[in-house]
């Protein structure tokens, strides 16, 4: 038999359709996968095999019984960012030691409804805050793919990008057909492009975020990442929806999203940023552009040029807003009511001992530039100038759009994955940030964005390309996102492991 | 703008995380690198730009308020680190 965990979600549906193999052969082939090949990447914190089986054996007879979900026996990997039910939940923080949900989260719910079946839990930066997933509790994930020349054990392990990482890590080496990832500043996109998968950040409000744990709530937004785009098409399907335990998620139809993909492109005005030409970019990444807006004219769309001005301050104003909302979210961890705690002599105490002692570094910087920035005095000053910039970054959008651009192309990155324990971007947190300056602005406008594969850079390390689409147009980026991966193909890492 | 280490002490305060003086002095030099970044926006025209409030244009949904969860005091206490009968146990806070 072929190797189950080769193939697509996709594949497997039909495969499961027309009886040639089950799901509980394809999650075992998984399971198994995992046990022999984790240890390599580091991207599960935690396993559900025994769930996974179960799940899959009632898949099978849901299957044969010709009521199927739509991703019915499909075994995926969830971020531990997502709430769920009894399993370890800990958004990979040491402060939610031993947390397990009595509920479940809205989006892994609708997964699970519709017949999805969970392998286990995927590492990610602490809190979701980082672009290396680097800053989890439980360790750094290393990539699947190494530089050319280096594809052994002993070759440099490079970063598979972050915040979710573990998702971005377990789909290229297939260690899950397809991941729950979650994006508050690039954390889908970014790791989709350093590890040649997809990742598509859906529209905010498109995903409830309830029994999401919080990073930046007028931020943050639930999104798969997945081997090609009509994967990630029948995710979103399933992980979208109203929700009325979310007030800021939107009250919409979920469209059928897999039906976009391989439409003509045929007409469609494409826009093209200037904005987003920065000074030291390698041309490397210049060159992957060019590809891409050769892709798009090839396929019968027009090429236009755009101006989105306010481009440049969309980082340092997310590094206002997302710190002040993250300094209130991560406020409920006092050591009382889950999780660790650490005693002091009185509560006060304890609260500080708990928090020096639960949170890492890289949390605990972020919580006191919010705390900062929103303290009195200097809340006008920071806050409310940070939330004006944003209108405006979110104008410029708005006027491109006006215009007649149905979207708009961008690379994904300014470079490929690096390497783990990178001592420059140690030693200054803005190095480390500027990974997001191609995807921040599209949270802070609050717009759908995709990553795709679009090429590979001299030492055999993928690129990604970034597509930014109108609110709730998810639908255009699928039709656009297949496109560019139909003309650029797939890439999959050389086997070291 | 920029911090100097007693800034650093108070809001780690404020923020209820201890933190040590040989700690404060190097996340000093961690925040002024991010408040250098950030400083940027200084240069922003935002006369007369209204502060974001949604990010996207649509009408909050509102439900009526009515009971339509509860009861579930076991689940809310069960993951505390110290609870009784359903409480939540924390270090005495009145003499």
């Amino acid at each position: 038999m072929t190797d189950l965990t080769k193939l697509t979600i996709a594949q497997l549906r039909d495969g499961y359709k027309a009886k040639d193999f089950t799901s509980l052969e394809a999650t075992q082939a998984y399971v198994d996968a995992i046990e022999a090949h984790n240890a390599a990447f580091n991207a599960y914190v935690t396993v559900t095999p025994d769930l996974a089986l179960r799940q899959a054996a009632a898949a099978d007879a849901k299957i044969t019984a010709g009521n199927a979900g739509n991703l019915e026996g499909i075994p995926v990997g969830i971020k531990d960012l997502y709430s769920t039910r009894g399993v370890h939940t800990q958004a990979c923080s040491h402060i939610l030691d031993g947390f397990k949900p009595r509920y479940e989260a809205t989006v892994t719910q609708n997964m699970f409804d519709d017949g999805a079946v969970m392998l286990g839990k995927l590492n990610m930066d602490e809190f979701a805050m980082g672009s290396s997933n680097e800053t989890s509790y439980y360790g750094a994930v290393t990539n699947p793919w190494k530089r050319q020349g280096e594809r052994t054990d002993n070759g440099t392990a490079l970063v598979p990008g972050g915040s979710s990482g573990g998702s971005a890590a377990a789909v290229a080496a297939h260690l899950c057909a397809g991941a729950t990832a979650s994006d508050t500043g690039g954390s889908i996109r970014q790791p989709a492009a350093l590890t040649g998968t997809v990742g598509m950040k859906p529209t905010y409000g498109r995903c409830s975020r309830f029994g999401m744990v919080a990073f930046a709530s007028s931020l943050d937004q639930a999104g798969p990442i997945s081997r090609d785009v009509r994967d990630a098409a029948i995710m979103l399907g399933s992980m979208a929806s109203a929700d009325p335990r979310d007030t800021t998620c939107a009250d919409l139809p979920v469209p059928d999203y897999e039906a976009a993909i391989g439409k003509s492109i045929k007409g469609m005005r494409i826009g093209i940023p200037s904005e987003y030409r920065l000074d030291g970019m390698p041309d490397e990444i210049e060159q992957l552009w060019e590809e891409g807006k050769a892709m798009m004219r090839d396929a019968g769309a027009e090429i236009v040029d755009i101006s989105l001005p306010h481009t440049k301050y969309a980082l340092p104003a997310y590094y206002i807003v997302a710190p002040a909302e993250a300094s209130s979210n991560l406020a409920r961890y006092d050591g009382v009511k889950y999780g660790l705690r650490v005693d002091g002599k009185n509560i006060e105490e304890m609260y500080e001992n708990t928090r020096a002692a639960g949170f890492g570094e890289e949390v605990k910087r972020r919580i006191m530039i919010g705390t900062y920035v929103l303290s009195a005095g200097f809340y006008d000053a920071y806050y409310t100038r940070a939330q004006k910039v944003r209108t405006l970054i979110k104008r410029d959008f708005e006027q491109c759009f006006d215009a007649g651009v149905d979207c708009i192309l961008t690379p994904a990155t300014p470079s490929a994955a690096f390497a783990i324990g990178d001592k420059e971007m140690a030693a200054d947190p803005v190095k480390m940030y500027l990974n997001d300056v191609f995807t921040v602005t599209v949270n802070m406008a609050g717009l759908p964005g995709i990553a795709v594969p679009g090429g590979l850079d001299n030492q055999g390390l993928p690129l990604g390309l970034q597509l930014i689409g109108r609110p709730f147009e998810e639908e255009t980026l699928f039709q656009a996102g297949s496109v560019i991966e139909a003309a650029a193909g797939h890439f999959l890492p050389e086997k070291w492991w | 703008m920029s911090v100097d280490t007693a800034t650093v002490k108070r809001v780690a305060k404020l923020s209820r995380i201890a933190i040590t003086d040989e700690r404060a002095e190097s996340m000093q030099s961690e925040l002024n690198t991010i408040l250098g970044f950030v400083e940027q926006l200084q240069e922003v025209n935002v006369e007369g730009v209204e502060p974001m409030t949604s990010v996207v244009d649509m009408v909050m949904r509102k439900r009526r308020d009515e009971i339509n969860d509860g009861n579930k005091a076991e689940d809310v206490t069960a993951n505390a680190p110290m609870s009784e009968d359903n409480f939540f146990m924390v270090p005495k806070v009145v003499e």
